[in-house]
C-alpha cells in the first residue's frame, strides 16, 4: 500500500508535465495565432486590428470580438498563390521523402548487419553533420553548386561538360540540400528496427523455400514498416515546413508554404495573413502527425 | 491422416522416395569438417540416417550438434566433407533449395502473419494451387490441433501453441526430412513429457525421418530410437538409448549420459588366476580394493582401466550378504553421508573406509520404508560383477 503512493503520485506529476508544456508553450501561443489570423492588419502597434484590452472594460472586449472575421482564409482559398505553395510543398514533401526512404534504407539494412563495433562507427557517421549548423552546411553546399563552385570545376575538369551548368537556384539544388539534411532522420529510425530484428525469422523463411530476395519482401520489409513509417514521417512533416533549404537552393519562381509565410510576416508585414497562412498549414500537418500517433499507439499495444 | 501422405505428386512423398534406395540410408554425412577461425567445430564427422528413423544428436553446449544441424539445414556450408541426400550431395545447396525443413529453437515464427499464414508460408513458395494450400494448412491444423486459433497472431499464443505452429509449419511442405533444434527446450516440463510422446506418436504416423538435436539427455534417450553422442565435434558414440547407458563405449560418454561411479585400477593378473568362477577378472583399484568384474567381450588391451558401475546397480545393506552370493562379490563397507530423498529413488552418497566416495540410488519399492539409511549409518554395498562396466581412457 505504502509503495503504491510512493510510486504513483510523482508518477502522475510526471505524466502531467509534458500536457503543461504543450499548453504553456504550444496551445497558448497557437491561440494567439489563432486570434491574429482572424484580425485585420492594421497601421499600428501592433500591426493588426482589433486589439483585445483588457482595462477598457467588457462593451469594448465585445466589439473587438464582433471585429473578427474571416477574412483572410477566404483570402487563401480565393488567391491561388496560397494553394500553390501549400500544394508545392506536399509534393516536395512527398518527394525528398520518397527519396530519402530509397537512399536511407539501404543504408539502414546494411549498418543493422555490421558488428556492433562497427555499428557504433556507422552511427556516428551518420550523426556528425549535426555537430555542424544546418546553416553553415547549406552554406557549403552553396559553394559547391555555384557557377564556379567545386562541382563545375570538376565536371569541367573531367570534360563531362564544356559549359559550367547551372545548379544552384534549381529544384534539383533544393532536393539535394533536403535528402542531405534529413537522411539522418530517415536512417535512424529504419535502423534501430531492422537492427533488433531476429534473423532466424530469415532463416526459416530460407528454410520455407524464400529465396533470399523474397525473404526479404516477405519478411523483413513488413516486419520494417514500423521504421520505415517512422522515418517517414519524421521526414516528411519538417519538410513541409521547411524555409531554409528551399530558399537558400531553389529558384525563386515556385515558393513552398513556409517562404509563403516569411514573405507575408517580414515583406508585406501582414501578420494576419501569415498567421492564417499559419494555422491551415497546421491543420495539413495534423493529419500526418494524428496517423503517426495512431501507428505509435499500435506498436505499443502490441508489445 | 492417410490424406497427408497421398499426394497427387507421387515423388513428394517422403516414404515413396526412401523405398526406392533400400539399404541405401536417406541421409549420408560423410566426413563432413566445419572450422571457425581455425577452430573444428564439426570435426570430420561421418554418419548414417536411415529412413524413417528417430535420431537424436545429444551433446553439451558448444559440442558442435547445432553446427551439424545447421549445415543439414544450409545455413553452414561445410569446409570438407558430403552431405548426401537421397544419394545427392546437398553441401552447396542453400536452404530455400533443400527438400528438408528445419523446426528452430525458438521457432521463428513470422510475428506479422497469423498462425494460417504462418502454416502457408512454405506452401505459397512451392507455387501450389491455392485450393491445394488451402486443404493443407487446414489439415496441419487439425494434425497439431488448433483448430480456431488460424487467425491469432504468434504473440496472441500461448508457448505450447506456438511450438505446435512451428512443428505444423515445418511439416507442412511434408519434408523428407525434418530437424528439430531442441524443440522442448522453451517448454515447462510438464507440458515438454506429454509433447514428447505427441511428437514420437506424429513420426510414427507419418513415417517421417526426424532429427533432433537436444542437450537433455532424458530428452534424447524417450525420443529417439538411436542417439548420437556428440563432443569437441566429433561422434563419441552411436548407439540405442539403452547401449548408451549400460554400455557406453568411453569414459566420456559414461559419465555424460546418466551418473556413474569410476574407480581407476589395475589388472591383477595373479588374483585373476586365483579366482575359481571364469570368467572374471580381478581389478586392484586405486580408491576400492580389489573389485571383481565379468570379463568383457574383448579383453582389455591396456592396464590402466576404469571400472564403472552405475547407482543404482550398487545395494546398500546393513550386513554383508550371505558370503557365497556371486552377486554380491563386491563389497566394499563405509558410511552414508548424504541422503537425497527423490521421490521414486532415493540417492545415497556413501564413504568408502577406502576413503572414495560411492554413490547409491534405491527404488523406494514401499511407501513405509523402515530399512531406509540416514546420513552417518554404516553400510555396506555390494554389486555384480556382472553390472560393471570396463572403460579404457
Amino acid at each position: 500500500m505504502s509503495s503504491r503512493s510512493l510510486f504513483t503520485r510523482p508518477a502522475r506529476l510526471a505524466a502531467v508535465a509534458p500536457y503543461l508544456w504543450m499548453v504553456l508553450f504550444f496551445l497558448v501561443p497557437f491561440l494567439f495565432v489563432l486570434k491574429i489570423s482572424l484580425s485585420q492588419t492594421a497601421i499600428a502597434q501592433p500591426p493588426y486590428a482589433p486589439v483585445f484590452d483588457l482595462s477598457a472594460g467588457w462593451e469594448a472586449a465585445r466589439a473587438a470580438l464582433d471585429a473578427l472575421s474571416l477574412d483572410n482564409f477566404k483570402l487563401l482559398v480565393s488567391d491561388d498563390l496560397y494553394l500553390v505553395s501549400y500544394l508545392r510543398s506536399l509534393l516536395v514533401a512527398a518527394v525528398s521523402t520518397s527519396i530519402l526512404l530509397l537512399i536511407g534504407y539501404p543504408i539502414a539494412y546494411g549498418m543493422a548487419r555490421l558488428s556492433s563495433r562497427a555499428q557504433a562507427i556507422a552511427m556516428m557517421l551518420v550523426i556528425v553533420p549535426f555537430w555542424t549548423s544546418l546553416l553553415i552546411r547549406i552554406y557549403a553546399w552553396i559553394n559547391i553548386l555555384q557557377h564556379d563552385g567545386l562541382l563545375n570545376q570538376i565536371l569541367l575538369a573531367l570534360h563531362v561538360v564544356s559549359q559550367p551548368v547551372v545548379w544552384l537556384s534549381t529544384d534539383w539544388a533544393m532536393y539535394l540540400g533536403i535528402v542531405y539534411s534529413y537522411l539522418p532522420f530517415m536512417i535512424l529510425p529504419l535502423f534501430s528496427t531492422l537492427a533488433k530484428m531476429d534473423l532466424a525469422l530469415l532463416e526459416a523463411a530460407g528454410d520455407l523455400g524464400a529465396s533470399p530476395r523474397q525473404a526479404f519482401w516477405l519478411v523483413t520489409f513488413p516486419l520494417s514498416l514500423p521504421g520505415v513509417a517512422a522515418g517517414a514521417l519524421l521526414c516528411f512533416i519538417p519538410i513541409i515546413g521547411e524555409f531554409v533549404i528551399p530558399d537558400l537552393l531553389a529558384g525563386s519562381n515556385a515558393l513552398m508554404i513556409g517562404q509563403t509565410l516569411w514573405l507575408e510576416f517580414f515583406n508585406n508585414k501582414d501578420w494576419p495573413v501569415a498567421s492564417a497562412v499559419a494555422v491551415i498549414l497546421l491543420l495539413l500537418l495534423l493529419a500526418p502527425l494524428l496517423l503517426y500517433d495512431r501507428l505509435q499507439r499500435n506498436q505499443l499495444e502490441r508489445a | 491422416m492417410n490424406d497427408l501422405l497421398a499426394t497427387t505428386a507421387g515423388e513428394a512423398d517422403p516414404r515413396s522416395r526412401s523405398q526406392t534406395a533400400a539399404g541405401q540410408p536417406l541421409l549420408r554425412i560423410d566426413a563432413v569438417v566445419k572450422k571457425f577461425d581455425g577452430f573444428r567445430a564439426v570435426d570430420s564427422l561421418s554418419l548414417d540416417i536411415h529412413a524413417g528413423e528417430f535420431f537424436a544428436l545429444l551433446g553439451p553446449s558448444g559440442c558442435g550438434k547445432t553446427t551439424l544441424l545447421r549445415m543439414l539445414a544450409g545455413f553452414e556450408m561445410p569446409d570438407q566433407g558430403r552431405i548426401l541426400l537421397d544419394g545427392k550431395d546437398i553441401a552447396q545447396v542453400p536452404p530455400h533449395q533443400r527438400p528438408l525443413n528445419m523446426m528452430f529453437q525458438n521457432y521463428a515464427l513470422f510475428p506479422h502473419l497469423n498462425v494460417r499464414d504462418n502454416i502457408a508460408f512454405g506452401l505459397k513458395r512451392a507455387r501450389l494451387p491455392a485450393g491445394e494450400i488451402d486443404a493443407r494448412v487446414t489439415e496441419m491444423i487439425a494434425l497439431v490441433r488448433l483448430d480456431g486459433l488460424e487467425k491469432r497472431k504468434p504473440d496472441q499464443l500461448s508457448g505450447g501453441q506456438r511450438q505446435r505452429v512451428a512443428l505444423a509449419r515445418s511439416l507442412a511442405r511434408r519434408p523428407q526430412l525434418l530437424l528439430l533444434d531442441e524443440p522442448l527446450a522453451a517448454l515447462d516440463k510438464k507440458l515438454r513429457e506429454s509433447t514428447q510422446a505427441e511428437l514420437i506418436e506424429l513420426q510414427r504416423r507419418l513415417g517421417l525421418t526426424f532429427i533432433i538435436v537436444t542437450h537433455d539427455q532424458e530428452e534424447a534417450m524417450s525420443l529417439a530410437a538411436r542417439i548420437g553422442v556428440m563432443e569437441a565435434g566429433r561422434l563419441e558414440q552411436v548407439a540405442t538409448p539403452r547401449e548408451l547407458y549400460e554400455t557406453p563405449r568411453s569414459r566420456w560418454v559414461a559419465e555424460f549420459v546418466g551418473d556413474i561411479n569410476l574407480f581407476e585400477g589395475k589388472l591383477d593378473a595373479a588374483e585373476t588366476s586365483r579366482l575359481t568362477i571364469p570368467p572374471r577378472l580381478a581389478v586392484a583399484t586405486r580408491d576400492a580394493g580389489m573389485i571383481y568384474i565379468a570379463e568383457p567381450r574383448q579383453r582389455p588391451v591396456k592396464e590402466t582401466l576404469c571400472v564403472a558401475i552405475r547407482p543404482e546397480k550398487i545395494k546398500l545393506s546393513r550386513r554383508a550378504p550371505a558370503g557365497d552370493d556371486s552377486h554380491a562379490l563386491n563389497r566394499l563397507e563405509g558410511a552414508v553421508i548424504d541422503v537425497s530423498y527423490l521421490g521414486g529413488t532415493t540417492s545415497y552418497k556413501v564413504k568408502l573406509d577406502s576413503g572414495a566416495m560411492l554413490r547409491s540410488s534405491m527404488a523406494n519399492t514401499a511407501r513405509l520404508d523402515f530399512s531406509a539409511y540416514s546420513a552417518g549409518q554404516r553400510v555396506v554395498a555390494w554389486f555384480s560383477p556382472e553390472d560393471c562396466l570396463v572403460l579404457e581412457q
